[in-house]
């Protein structure tokens, strides 16, 4: 497959320019709800518990108690033992289930294991899967390998969704960003997903242009949409509306949407909550006022 | 050969361990009392405010968790850096307020002493303002004070440092971390303090300064549901009236006082742990006293 090759320079100044727009009163308000409708609400932690998740999951639900018209979050996301919990807790509300999975964070796994562990989370209802891919062979120029293994991965996950982590902090450069996108993509990936939270960096401004290019030219040849989810690092709401004015402007409307764009977060969605508070009420809201979970 | 021109010092506020320009972009100019431009310093917006209370907030839990005495010693080292940036605070009260620099000389002497006897007050105010309790029963009762959480400091005008300086060390002692709206017509000193506190080991966000117009700030102060306490003095009825108001939204434990010029020098007025009570919660403790 023919590399790209991207200008980091521009890329970052291009990046940098959809941060410098001013969203005011009802567009922020609009803006505000479309980032929350688009946040995949994430656990991902070694202490992760049952009661943990069904929280998390009630949260998804309704993110605001004091506010109703607010929309759910997109998905719920959380290591495979932990879907079947999920899933229950979710029911008929429309909030998907994802899981990590493919020996999430690392991907250092045999592959039959990481097969069996997708195999796993689908059939406990998973309905998205979040891969890793193995960036130890793709540094090491084994495109070949990590292609078939995404395209095994895309089989094992049936009818549910694949998202491909490319781990973009430890890829290196744009260039490689872009190679690996591109790769995921002709591989049979329905998403591409920047980072797992567990390296940093994590998602930046940057790496996710490189990843929309890289969707938009897609596109463009097949006229087929492939979706995007920055993860980790995405904090503050206001990052939340720079990447949307970043969606829109790279790969246009189409892109909004919880289909097509997504949040890798789990701090993000109270600070929207918090500024969509203060939209709300008028005065500024106190950390407190919005559950961890 | 030119004469040398003067380094002028670029005023900031302190936020977060770090001295940033308002958000919004504005600075106010200042002038002295006859008239002579100064400098310019921040003019903070809402936002700086909400800022600030995100890095307050933050930095709440450790402040409370630090031993009282270690409190204590950072307060200690504001008063070592305060003196020894005396004359410039000095300076720059006689240039704003027009006092003649013997009495800014002890205007700074007495907010380093006050500064140093809420140092004192950090590992003793629990034992007068806590107690231990008599029950009926094999328990130890204690009550003991915890920091209430976060404070905003509404500086009076004058003195404008001492009074800064007044208003902040019981709420700091008392385990709050503190936002600072510096004097409004004398604003200098608020931001030369950022350089004391940056020296002094106070961990980032545990003392914030702001500069600008208070009227602006009221308002957002009194209802902002992330503030937990307000410190306040001479303020005009009406800006007292809106504080008071806002602690309706998150029962804000407000206190405003009235305090003469000359009264912010009683020792025994305004270094009493009486100070600090305002700005901690009581919390009970049962204690089984045998096995």
């Amino acid at each position: 497959m023919r590399s790209i090759s991207v200008d980091r320079v521009m890329a970052d100044q291009r990046a940098a320019s959809f941060t410098k727009r001013s969203i005011k009163t009802s567009m922020k308000e609009s803006g505000l709800r479309l980032a929350l409708s688009m946040v995949d609400l994430t656990t991902l932690e070694g202490k992760d518990s049952p009661e943990k998740v069904k929280s998390l999951c009630r949260k998804a639900i309704t993110p605001d108690i004091n506010d109703p018209t607010l929309p759910s979050v997109a998905a719920v996301c959380v290591y495979p033992e932990l879907v079947t919990i999920a899933k229950d807790a979710l029911g008929d509300s429309g909030v998907k289930v994802a899981s990590v999975a493919t020996g999430f964070p690392s991907g250092q796994y045999p592959l039959d294991v990481r097969l069996e562990d997708t195999r796993r989370a689908v059939e406990a209802g998973a309905d998205e899967i979040d891969m890793v891919i193995s960036r130890g062979s793709f540094l090491a120029g084994d495109r070949t390998k990590v292609f078939d293994e995404i395209a095994s991965i895309k089989d094992a996950c049936g009818k549910a969704h694949l998202k491909v982590i490319l781990e973009t902090g430890e890829l290196e450069t744009y260039d490689l960003v872009r190679a690996a996108s591109d790769l995921s993509i002709a591989a049979g990936a329905d998403f591409i997903k920047t980072s797992t939270g567990k390296v940093a960096p994590a998602a930046t401004m940057g790496v996710t242009l490189v990843m929309l290019e890289a969707v938009r030219d897609h596109y463009l040849k097949t006229g087929r949409h492939i979706g995007v989810k920055p993860a980790g690092g995405i904090r503050k709401a206001k990052q939340s509306l720079h990447y949307l004015v970043m969606v829109k402007e790279t790969v246009g409307d189409d892109w909004l949407t919880p289909d097509l764009f997504r949040f890798g977060a789990s701090g993000l969605a109270n600070d929207v909550l918090m500024q969509l508070g203060k939209l709300r009420e008028g005065h500024y809201m106190a950390a407190y006022d919005f559950s961890e979970a | 050969m030119n004469a040398r021109l003067e380094v002028t010092k670029t005023y900031k506020m302190y936020v977060n361990g770090a001295f940033p320009r308002s958000e919004s972009g504005r600075s106010l100019p200042v002038e002295s009392v006859d008239g002579k431009h100064i400098g310019h310093i921040c003019h903070a917006s809402r936002k700086d405010l909400r800022d600030a209370v995100g890095a307050a907030r933050g930095a709440v839990n450790g402040w409370k968790a630090r031993a009282a005495y270690n409190r204590g010693q950072i307060l200690y080292r504001m008063a070592e850096m305060l003196e020894g940036k005396g004359e410039e605070f000095a300076q720059a009260i006689k240039q704003s307020t027009g006092d003649d620099l013997r009495s800014a000389r002890k205007e700074v002497i007495a907010s380093v002493d006050r500064l140093i006897s809420f140092a004192g007050w950090a590992d003793k105010f629990a034992q007068v303002l806590g107690c231990n309790n008599s029950v009926a029963g094999p328990y130890y009762n204690f009550t003991v004070p915890e920091g209430t959480g976060v404070c905003v400091v509404v500086a009076p005008d004058e003195p404008c440092l001492l009074g800064m300086i007044s208003l902040m060390a019981p709420a700091l002692c008392g385990g709050c971390t503190v936002i600072c709206v510096g004097s409004e017509a004398h604003p200098i000193p608020t931001s030369i303090l950022g350089e004391v506190c940056q020296t002094s080991d106070v961990p980032k966000g545990v003392i914030n300064l702001l500069t600008g117009q208070r009227a602006e700030l009221l308002t957002w102060i009194a209802e902002h549901r992330g503030i937990d306490a307000i410190h306040a003095a001479n303020l005009e009825h009406d800006e007292a009236r809106q504080l008071r108001l806002g602690a309706q939204e998150n029962v804000k434990r407000v206190r405003v006082r009235t305090i003469d010029d000359d009264a912010w020098f009683e020792t025994e007025e305004c270094e009493s742990p009486w100070w600090i009570e305002p700005f901690v919660e009581m919390k009970t403790i049962w204690h089984p006293s045998s096995a």
